[in-house]
């Protein structure tokens, strides 16, 4: 029963992470490069676009009561005990491993929600995209396993 | 509704799914760690993580059921340079632990200064980027 009802809080979890994806605007990778496009504005190319400050201000609000509320709690409802990251250092592979993903963000607008929820649309530039991403992380696990 | 206040609305849902798979199920939503732990994961964890991203997928176009259309998507980058992202965004997540969700919106949520120090980088990598795609292309 428990098990039936994690499935369901799982598939319904994520159908809402991606209704909330579609209407903020953060699937077009137009939008999400130009919220980066911090240059624009001064040479009047392209007004800054400060949609993504809204949408993050929005998640993180709401995530953190969720996550005050979880802190009062002594277990998850269908799940036996709360999953947090115990690694506290901010280390080289932290450091070194965002800057590579926000080039690879800036040059094209994609983050792994955006484009994974996107694949719906069967618009092909998103398969390409999601394709690359898990040969990138099947390379992160080989290059994990040796070192 | 405004491009702002979708924007807010939008981010609010993303957020109640992030609170609402913690207080069930105990995780963090983080996409790019829940995508790669579908290639590693066995038993009971894989099939909820595969819900997940099934919900995930689907919601762009119950999102075209409901409002008659679908997400605007305006692509910046062709097929060779959205090779060259996906690999970085792929290789990076991993390395670095998370993305936009899993250290943007339920690290800072949590108040993680690791996240927050993963967020300050990957924006000024971001931003960045652009700046000289603009000055040179």
């Amino acid at each position: 029963m428990t098990t039936a009802l994690r499935l369901l809080a799982a598939l319904a979890a994520g159908l809402t992470f991606g209704l909330g994806l579609s209407l903020s605007g953060m699937l077009d990778p137009a939008r999400v490069q130009g919220f980066l496009d911090v240059t624009g504005a001064f040479d009047g190319r392209q007004a800054w676009d400060p949609t993504l400050a809204f949408v993050l201000g929005g998640a993180v609000s709401v995530a953190g009561l969720g996550y005050v509320l979880a802190r009062r709690l002594p277990r998850p409802a269908f799940a036996p005990a709360f999953e947090l990251p115990t690694n506290r250092r901010i280390d080289r592979p932290l450091i070194g491993g965002a800057a590579l993903f926000g080039i690879g963000w800036g040059l094209s607008g994609l983050c792994p929600g955006p484009a994974v929820a996107a694949l719906s649309t069967g618009a092909l530039p998103v398969a390409v995209f999601v394709a690359a991403m898990l040969v990138g992380m099947m390379a992160h696990h080989r290059f994990a396993a040796r070192a | 509704m405004n491009t702002y206040a979708s924007g807010f609305a939008g981010g609010a849902l993303i957020g109640l799914s992030v609170a609402l798979l913690m207080l069930l199920n105990g995780r963090i939503a983080g996409i790019s760690g829940l995508v790669a732990g579908l290639g590693r994961d066995r038993g009971l964890r894989r099939w909820v993580d595969t819900a997940f991203v099934a919900g995930l997928i689907a919601g762009p176009a119950v999102f075209a059921l409901i409002t008659g259309a679908w997400p605007t998507m305006r692509f910046v980058a062709g097929l060779p340079i959205l090779v060259v992202a996906g690999l970085l965004v792929g290789f990076g997540t991993r390395l670095g632990s998370g993305c936009t969700s899993g250290h943007g919106v339920a690290g800072l949520a949590r108040l993680s200064p690791r996240s927050l120090a993963a967020v300050l980088t990957f924006l000024g990598s971001g931003m960045l980027t652009v700046a000289l795609l603009r000055a040179l292309v």
